[in-house]
């Protein structure tokens, strides 16, 4: 009988920090700007600049850690990993080795068979980002741009507590909501603001010794997750049934060509040298600062979904499908505050909007109109000022314009016309015109009305409630036997 | 008159009172820069035209009353490992040999705002790795005392500036006795603040646990007044400390009685030559005779303090000059295959001896498998040490020694032997080491003519007890000595 | 000598200091560095098993800055001393190939 294996996961998972201003200087971190505009002394390691720690992102690495059950470093320090690359202008990169920020965490993930099961956090540690290298393979050189340099990241060091590509997206998956509802990240995974490596080793089922592992990256999507740990794990089994060891090694994933190749070279030394560094100074972490950003934690999603279900009277699917996303909970939210009605809110999210971003292969937070505009167009239903279908065409123009649906409906002339003296003019128009189908209703084909109501509408160019049009058309038909 | 002569407060004295212009002042530098540099070579960079341009600006601003700063218009010196703006700043060594730095340290900012008139750089050790000014590539300092003698470094060209009378005072900076050793050879007097006292903003890191900027000038007042003008909370600076207390000239007094001295035994035993070791008793009964309490004890731990320094420094200026590789700024070697190469070849054409010796021990002590056995050790010693000096201080007020254990060597005999040099340093480091402030002023002279330096150590913020005895001491025995007028270097009348 | 540096690693060092030695100056480095190493040895004679390192000078509290923007457009003085670049950003050999770590 062949072996039995099991793979072994853990992550490291960097994530961007949503602050205004580098980890270490005044510089901005806005994308899209020139390159090299957001540098200075500090961010580019000129000789005599100095690190000024950012008090945001610790606050951020804080709420994350406690968002992630860590315990958090009353004091903690920086150190200085050492490695000669040109992306990184010390030529050390400022990280935290010895006392990181947040330590011992757990979260929960779903696993395959619906149960539950817990990842444990090894460590959240603060460090700066690196710059980007642009490469000329005419003039075989490459050109930096240092604006990310110093940009705040944290890392997530997992424990290996995951077996299977299914667990590690769960993990991501949930990692990835939390920090979208810290906000304090936008956590897109092909932008690089979230970016994950996975360390995995196989051992023998049952085994209790951890295998070597390898350390891949370049991972851009959670396709790529997924590809990438099936194919290592098949690498090193077939490597370990062949060769019978497992170099201990980083890897860098080829996502186009489906491989992975070890990025080991000859003149790396990977001997980081880490040490304090001597240009900061310990930090403390006072209890009263815990409590205060413990305070100001936001409502995560588990919360969330009981409260929509307690508060609003909401189904649990409505509940789960409203909190997938921040900004789905914070459109429900917002509009619930305007109109009170929450099914209906939930039932126009839920419907029209995600119907709309999947056509358009838009994100949630890709979402333009404001919360007060989807409110009026409840309300304009809800009177009766406008009518289902109107209400879907107009939703289509609001999704794009953002703009008072209560004035458009007026401009164009959507409004329901309420006129009981003009409808009726119209319906008894439709009846004479349509005798065989009022002949067919009075003679018990009750069916017929619906043709009735639907020639009326079409006369009405649509403004009219149906309801109320079937209503007196019902009424009419009962009055006005035929000949 | 020899304006020259004067003290930088005298000066700055007489441009208050319109005696003397600060453009006379300054044409009088230039003129003794460019009749000396050729024998002393204390200056990297001099921009005459900038001076005089700034010293105009400066009079007008003297002139209407808006600058009343005891040193507005006094020309000066920085030396050349602290960045100025628009100036070139190479720390004595090739690979920033066209290094012009976009910013101002923060410390030379403040002696600008107070009107100080720059008149250029100062020559020193390749990036302050040395004790003699002999490893820059800018050529070897001059002792302007005997010019075929060291004038000790790193600051060995602000100290020789200042000795030389080319400037009237001029920054420097410690890491392990780069103030005071090399006063202590050209007879001027330099101090080391506390550390976290100076900001550190924009000078290029040795070991940057220890480095310090401070003042070297002719006298006690002088060194005063200038550390009062650059000590300063720096937010760009994370290691700077507040301070209220740097009022530093009101302990300019001539008053040592009930102040309890120190003077460590281990301090005056085996390798302190004879007349250096007179020269420190002597001053000790001066001080005595003013009514201070004088007596001397077991520091301890003292020949740890060497090894423990050189390990700490190398591993921080191991990781602090891993910058200079000839992308960013500065010397990019001119034929490479490759980056790697291009690394290689740009640190090994662009360093000179010392500072690859020194680079190379630092990495090593890092390193996997050795950082516990040395670096770690060291750091454990440096603990030691440290209350080795919190016990000698609750003692005594001032810890009283020399600077250096024999006057300025011969030029070309340190460099040999890297240890023996190292040793050298033996009653500066500890102050460095453990972050206290430390004096050197002229003491006495040995009969070959060279100046001896006194040190004398305070505790952690203490640098009114030290700059109180040193005026003490100074009113009474004064050594401030002119070496223009008895060496070769004199060119007045 | 008690302490015997070998030319490995000697090299070793070197590549994590990028630095280049010849054969004459890797022997050299090698004298040099077991003699401090001797000299350094002397701490062994000291019990530091229950002492806390020092990696300040003395002991003193972080500072933060506040995540306010205070630096304006950088590019110009960020390239000014580059010994090699282009408008858009200092040049250096191509980097594929020799990865870095993050």
């Amino acid at each position: 009988m062949p072996k039995q294996y099991e793979t072994v996961i853990g992550l490291e998972v960097h994530v961007e920090l949503a602050s205004k201003t580098k980890i270490f200087c005044g510089c901005s971190t806005a994308f899209g700007s020139e390159p090299n505009s957001h540098t200075c002394p500090v961010c580019t390691g000129m000789p005599g600049a100095l690190p000024v720690l950012n008090k945001r992102v610790v606050e951020y690495a804080i709420a994350a850690g406690l968002a992630l059950n860590c315990e958090i470093t009353k004091e903690f320090r920086f150190d200085r990993k050492n490695y000669f690359y040109p992306d990184n202008p010390q030529n050390y990169q400022i990280s935290q080795l010895y006392l990181p920020i947040c330590q011992n965490g757990k979260i929960e993930i779903e696993t395959e068979e619906g149960g539950r099961k817990s990842i444990g956090i090894h460590e959240i540690h603060m460090e700066e980002d690196a710059g980007k290298l642009i490469h000329d393979e005419q003039t075989n050189c490459s050109v930096i741009d240092f604006n990310r340099s110093g940009v705040p990241l944290i890392e997530i060091v997992s424990d290996p507590d995951m077996r299977s590509a299914k667990e590690v997206i769960s993990y991501l998956d949930k990692l990835r909501l939390v920090i979208q509802y810290l906000g304090i990240s936008d956590c897109k995974l092909q932008e690089g603001s979230m970016r994950a490596d996975v360390n995995l080793s196989i051992r023998e089922k049952g085994a209790e010794k951890l295998g070597a592992r390898t350390e891949m990256k370049n991972l851009n999507s959670f396709k790529a997750i997924g590809r990438a740990i099936e194919h290592e794990t098949k690498r090193q089994i077939e490597r370990l049934e062949s060769v019978g060891n497992i170099l201990q090694e980083t890897r860098r994933w080829d996502d186009q060509k489906g491989v992975s190749y070890s990025m080991r070279s000859k003149e790396d030394a990977r001997d980081y040298r880490y040490f304090p560094d001597p240009d900061l100074v310990p930090f403390s972490v006072s209890d009263e600062w815990i409590a205060e950003i413990k305070k100001r934690q936001p409502e995560f999603r588990e919360e969330k979904m009981a409260r929509y279900q307690k508060q609003f009277g909401l189904p649990l699917y409505d509940a789960k499908v409203l909190t997938e996303t921040k900004e789905l909970a914070d459109l429900f939210e917002a509009t619930e505050q305007i109109c009170k009605k929450p099914k209906k809110a939930s039932n126009w999210i839920m419907g029209e909007t995600m119907r709309l971003l999947r056509e358009k292969g838009m994100e949630a937070g890709e979402i333009q109109f404001s919360p007060k505009h989807l409110a009026v167009l409840i309300d304009l239903v809800d009177t009766g000022e406008i009518n289902g279908s109107v209400a879907k065409e107009v939703f289509e123009i609001l999704f794009e314009e953002d703009m008072d649906p209560k004035a458009y409906v007026e401009e164009k002339g959507l409004k329901t016309v309420s006129d009981r003296d003009a409808l009726l003019a119209v319906i008894k128009e439709v009846i004479a015109e349509n005798e065989k189908s009022a002949a067919d209703y009075r003679n018990g084909k009750d069916k017929a009305i619906g043709f009735l109501v639907g020639q009326t509408m079409k006369a009405m160019k649509g403004k009219a409630d149906p309801g109320a049009v079937k209503e007196m058309l019902r009424e009419m038909l009962a009055r006005t036997s035929g000949s | 008159m020899n304006l020259m002569q004067l003290t930088a407060a005298e000066c700055g004295r007489m441009i208050q009172n319109r005696e003397i212009s600060a453009v006379e002042l300054t044409k009088a530098a230039l003129e003794a820069v460019c009749a000396r540099e050729k024998t002393v070579n204390s200056f990297i960079t001099v921009d005459e035209i900038y001076a005089v341009k700034r010293a105009e600006e400066i009079q007008k601003l003297i002139d209407n009353g808006t600058l009343t700063h005891p040193l507005a218009g006094v020309p000066m010196a920085v030396k050349d490992n602290i960045c100025t703006k628009g100036m070139l700043t190479t720390c004595g060594s090739k690979m920033l040999s066209d290094f012009i730095p976009s910013y101002t340290a923060t410390a030379a900012a403040h002696l600008e705002k107070a009107g100080a008139i720059l008149l250029g750089k100062t020559n020193m050790d390749e990036f302050a790795m040395g004790s003699t000014t002999e490893t820059s590539y800018y050529g070897a300092v001059k002792n302007p005392w005997k010019k075929d003698c060291v004038p000790g470094g790193s600051s060995g060209g602000s100290c020789a500036a200042v000795a030389a009378e080319e400037c009237l005072y001029a920054l420097g900076s410690d890491t392990g006795g780069s103030i005071r050793q090399p006063s202590s050879f050209c007879g001027v007097t330099g101090i080391k603040p506390t550390y976290g006292t100076v900001s550190r903003y924009g000078l290029v890191a040795y070991a940057s646990s220890m480095d310090q900027i401070g003042p070297i000038a002719k006298d006690v007042t002088d060194c005063a007044v200038i550390l009062e003008t650059i000590s300063s909370y720096d937010p760009m600076d994370s290691t700077s400390i507040k301070r209220r207390d740097t009022d530093f000239t009101s302990a300019l007094l001539d008053d040592a009685a009930g102040m309890k001295i120190g003077i460590p035994r281990d301090y005056l035993e085996e390798g302190l030559d004879g007349e250096v070791r007179k020269a420190i008793l002597q001053a000790a009964d001066v001080l005595k005779e003013k009514g201070a309490v004088v007596e001397e004890f077991d520091l301890g731990l003292t020949k740890y303090a060497v090894p423990a320094y050189y390990i700490i420094a190398c591993a921080e200026a191991s990781s602090n000059l891993a910058r200079f590789d000839g992308v960013k700024y500065g010397y990019r070697a001119k034929s490479y295959e490759g980056l790697h190469d291009m690394y290689r070849k740009s640190r090994s054409e662009g360093f000179g001896e010392e500072v690859k010796r020194r680079i190379l021990l630092g990495s090593f002590v890092l390193s996997a498998g050795y950082y516990d056995a040395y670096y770690l050790k060291a750091l454990r010693t440096r603990t030691l040490l440290k209350q080795e000096f919190d016990r000698a201080f609750a003692r005594y007020d001032v810890i009283l020694g020399p600077a250096a254990p024999y006057a300025a060597p011969p030029a070309g005999s340190s460099l040999g032997d890297p240890i023996q040099m190292y040793l050298g340093d033996i009653y500066t480091i500890s102050a460095n080491l453990v972050g206290i402030p430390g004096i050197c002023l002229p003491c006495g002279m040995t009969e070959a003519g060279l100046p001896i330096g006194l040190q004398l150590l305070g505790d952690c913020r203490k640098e009114k007890n030290i700059i109180r005895m040193a005026y003490a001491f100074e009113q009474t025995r004064a050594y401030r000595r002119s070496p223009l007028a008895v060496s070769g270097t004199a060119d007045h009348k | 000598m008690a302490n015997i540096i070998s030319d490995q690693l000697i090299a070793y060092t070197a590549v994590l200091a990028e630095l280049e030695l010849s054969e004459e100056e890797k022997k050299q480095a090698g004298r040099d560095m077991g003699q401090m190493l001797d000299y350094m040895d002397q701490l062994k004679e000291l019990d530091t098993s229950a002492v806390e390192p020092m990696y300040h000078a003395f002991s003193m509290e972080g500072v933060f800055r506040e995540d306010v923007v205070t630096n304006g457009d950088g590019r110009r003085d960020t390239l000014a001393n580059a010994p090699f670049c282009s408008e858009n950003g200092i040049i250096v050999p191509r980097t594929i190939g020799s990865e870095g770590a993050e």
